[in-house]
């Protein structure tokens, strides 16, 4: 059966570590997942957050996040949802290249791409919805 | 605390306790920036008793590794466990540091 978990944050970088502490214990009450659950999707989940607060929501402390987390048997899947205008996810450039490799920034949605199994924008590029699939994770 | 600051000699030594995030990000670039101003050149950030780093946090040690390094420094990190140096992998970001097994092995020849 889905277990569901929805949350409405401050735009507070701050209040990060705290909300993805929550998420995780909800999502470990209903399965024991191991390093793809406590690596991938918590540095998924953090970015997503980060992502929303500082440049989605442009750090406005007047503006929410919403997530949405559904624990189902074979996945995990969170939906982060900011009240900006959006971007395009096409334009980002790969970090990883010799020429972005020295920038500080823009690793956040490379990261999510490489820990999770779906990372899907919406039209607006206000959404982002995160899937972990848990298939033989546990235990592990 | 997050961050705890020693000395080993002339070198200064960061301990990230718990997460390099977003949210704390500013306090571990502030305190090595203080000490480059004090005129320390050389550092070791010792992951050891780190949880996780997220790309904010890993941002942070590539614009200091740069400020140190434009001081005629050199920083190098420690004792990231398997998960972190995975992020490390993935980003190739350890093509960018010196990444040592241990702050004792961080340590020498620094």
């Amino acid at each position: 059966m889905d277990q569901e978990l929805i949350l409405e944050l401050p735009n507070d970088i701050r209040s990060i570590e705290h909300a993805v502490e929550y998420v995780m214990r909800h999502c470990s009450t209903c399965c024991d997942y191991a390093r793809r659950f406590n690596l991938n999707f918590r540095v998924g989940l953090t970015e997503a957050l980060s992502n929303a607060m500082l440049y989605g929501n442009d750090s406005d402390p007047q503006k929410r996040i919403r997530v949405e987390v559904t624990v189902r048997v074979e996945e995990i899947a969170v939906r982060i949802t900011d009240q900006g205008v959006g971007f395009d996810p096409t334009t980002i450039p790969d970090p990883t290249l010799p020429d972005n490799i020295s920038k500080s920034g823009g690793r956040g949605i490379f990261l999510m791409r490489s820990l999770m199994d779906e990372v899907k924008f919406n039209d607006q590029g206000n959404s982002v919805t995160l899937v972990l699939r848990l298939e033989g994770e546990a235990g592990e | 605390m997050a961050f705890q600051v020693s000395k080993s000699g002339d070198v200064t030594v960061i301990d990230v306790e718990g997460q390099l995030i977003v949210g704390n990000r500013q306090e571990l670039k502030q305190k090595v920036l203080e000490e480059l101003e004090k005129g320390e050149r050389r550092f070791v950030v010792n992951f050891s008793e780190t949880g996780y780093i997220d790309s904010s946090g890993l941002g942070v040690l590539v614009s200091l590794s740069k400020k140190i390094r434009e001081q005629e420094g050199e920083l190098r990190l420690a004792s990231l466990n398997e998960d972190l140096r995975t992020l490390f992998e993935l980003t190739k970001l350890d093509t960018l540091f010196t990444i040592a097994d241990s702050r004792e092995e961080a340590l020498e020849g620094l």
